[in-house]
């Protein structure tokens, strides 16, 4: 008994330890100042055109992100082809690509003088400094938590349900919209939590991309680091609203990842 | 008709392989695990594309690899039952039912589900959810399912094996009764020959990717042309009516079908299936009441004698078919030849009831 005795209270300590470091900072933002200093911040109409242009980006980017991303992990899911691994790490890499190097990597590419920048101007479109830009830099980072999901859900689905519908008359594009989609639906819907979850926080690849121009490309994380040194009431207001939308995004995730691993099991 | 021709390789597996089945009929595709079965059912629905093949459904050619033709699945019309049975989880069951009804509105669609599964007797399950169906009323939803469509051909694979013992003895009975009543081509995969004797009009036997011997079961088992196949048949099958026995062994006295009575230790009552194997049989010149502590004997008169690597099968007309398995010695003892007269002897313990 004696030599064990140690071992489960250390992890109790560590995990306590975690937690509280985990946590402080968002509790913090909470209990720094009163919740009627909050309020009053929120109504600095810079403060409200940040949330809306967030909420206004995010929405879009998310709407690309699923039209494109359903089809394309459908394809990565449901079937095999040579350099199929190589094509899923592609598309993972936003995923460990600092939000720095994917601004720049985007601005070489996609910017006035990027490889593709003058395809860009030819068909009349402006990204960097415009609104379009920070939709643009908001789907690079995003889309991999989406496909990833899809990916993976469209994987779980019982591949003889496919079958089945197919030799009851329902073409691939049928079978792919009555029963694919339906049957992957919690876990597309986990990724596009996630995927929406991290648009919204995100500040490196659109300032470097977009800029942080008001009521044009300064989303509200942009806000909060603007407003760091003049307004810190208004950057905690800012701070309060993005805590309360990420955690009701990792909350849904997580019921809605639940509920499908319970309904794939059953 | 259905005629199916496959050849191809998946790694080390190698399938080569060719059926028939004609409209109305049922062929049972019987085998062990790994053999093929799936997957020439599989290449029958367009699921799978064989390295060679043809497939045709009457007239209509579904696949040919010469030509470079080949039917999406969607269009070959096959009613498909699978193993799991594969029911959409997130329909109700009429809706799964209604999956393969094209161009109709949802009412009528409607309406004709529920008359498919009143047919099944499972019209209460209408808008249940698959998850909360038992086995057998999955394997109902999901044959109601396939027929719905009016398919041409009727693909089965292992249609009753997720079911418990108790079942499966009831669906195999429905199934047999739906094959017989939708007079198209139906092809069934079983790893079982019991299912395949009862569900197949006509049964192959495939081992290996490679069709050994097709014939009725009856055949397969007077017959066998392999050890393989000798073994894969197992036991010989009776039907009868069974009684309680005299005395207080509690024994059971089953009334055969076409007359003779046996004797089974099992508990049974009513209409029953009676199984023993055919190595438990032994033959004995006709008349004999041996001294032995054999309780069934049955006269019986030789039809085919067929060796079967170191033992020999030997198929014998009584009321109903039997089949004995006996050493190569035994048959220069007893004379044993076409014609010849014998009295077929197995022990009441050896001897299996299931009630059908």
């Amino acid at each position: 008994m004696t030599r064990g005795r140690w071992f489960a209270p250390s992890l109790v300590v560590a995990l306590a330890a975690a937690l509280t470091f985990l946590t402080l900072p968002v509790v913090a933002i909470f209990v720094r100042t009163s919740p009627a200093n909050l309020l009053g911040a929120l109504d600095d109409p810079g403060v409200l055109d940040a949330l809306w242009l967030s909420l206004r980006t995010t929405l879009i980017a998310v709407a690309i992100i699923v039209v494109v991303g359903t089809p394309a992990a459908y394809l990565l899911a449901t079937r095999t082809f040579r350099g199929h691994a190589l094509v899923v790490t592609l598309v993972e890499l936003p995923l460990v690509l600092p939000p720095a190097v994917a601004g720049v990597g985007l601005l070489a590419a996609l910017g006035p003088g990027g490889i593709a920048g003058g395809a860009i101007e030819d068909a009349g479109l402006r990204l960097v400094f415009e609104t379009a830009g920070v939709v643009v830099a908001l789907t690079f980072v995003a889309a991999p938590f989406f496909i990833r999901g899809a990916q993976a859900a469209f994987g779980a689905v019982d591949r003889s349900w496919l079958e089945a519908s197919r030799t009851l008359g329902a073409g691939e594009a049928r079978t792919f919209l009555r029963v694919a989609i339906p049957a992957a639906a919690p876990g597309m819907l986990a990724g596009l939590a996630l995927a929406w979850g991290r648009a919204v926080g995100e500040f490196g690849a659109t300032l470097i991309f977009a800029g942080s121009f008001r009521g044009r490309t300064q989303t509200a994380p942009l806000a909060i680091y603007e407003r760091l040194g003049t307004d810190f009431d208004a950057a905690l207001a800012l701070s309060a609203v993005l805590v309360a939308i990420a955690g009701a995004l990792l909350l849904s995730a997580k019921l809605l990842g639940v509920r499908g691993v319970a309904r794939a099991a059953r | 008709m259905l005629r199916v021709e496959a050849r191809t390789t998946l790694g080390a597996f190698a399938l080569d392989a060719a059926l028939e089945v004609p409209a109305g009929s049922c062929l049972a595709l019987a085998g062990p695990s790994g053999a093929g079965k799936s997957t020439l059912l599989r290449i029958a629905a367009g699921l799978m594309r064989p390295q060679r093949g043809r497939v045709t459904c009457g007239d209509d050619v579904w696949l040919d690899t010469a030509t470079g033709r080949q039917v999406a699945p969607e269009l070959r019309a096959c009613g498909y039952v699978f193993q799991d049975y594969a029911l959409f989880g997130h329909m109700a069951v009429w809706q799964n039912v209604a999956y393969g009804l094209r161009g109709l509105a949802r009412a009528e669609r409607r309406r004709r589900a529920e008359e498919l599964l009143a047919r099944f007797g499972i019209a209460q399950l209408a808008d249940e959810r698959p998850r909360t169906l038992s086995g057998g009323e999955r394997q109902r939803v999901a044959l109601a399912r396939a027929l719905a469509p009016k398919p041409r051909v009727l693909l089965l694979d292992e249609p009753l094996s997720a079911l418990d013992a108790r079942t499966r003895a009831s669906a195999s009975r429905e199934l047999a009764g739906v094959l017989r009543d939708t007079g198209v081509p139906a092809l069934l995969v079983t790893h079982d020959f019991t299912e395949a004797a009862v569900l197949g009009d006509r049964v192959a036997v495939i081992d290996a990717g490679q069709i050994v011997q097709e014939g009725t079961a009856g055949e397969l088992a007077a017959a066998p042309g392999s050890s393989f196949i000798a073994d894969f048949t197992g036991a010989v099958v009776l039907t009868g009516v069974a009684r309680p026995g005299p005395g207080a062994d509690e024994v059971t006295v089953v009334d055969l079908d076409g007359g003779g009575v046996a004797t089974s230790t099992d508990r049974g009552s009513g209409a029953v299936a009676l199984s023993v194997h055919p190595w438990e049989i032994s033959l004995e010149p006709a008349g004999a009441r041996g001294e032995g502590s054999a309780q069934n004997h049955l006269d019986a008169e030789v039809v085919t004698v067929t060796r079967v690597a170191n033992r020999v099968r030997v198929a014998l007309a009584a009321p109903q078919p039997l089949v004995a398995e006996i050493t190569g010695a035994a048959v220069g003892e007893l004379h044993l030849a076409p014609g010849v007269r014998v009295t077929a002897t197995w022990k009441a313990t050896a001897t299996r009831l299931v009630s059908l």
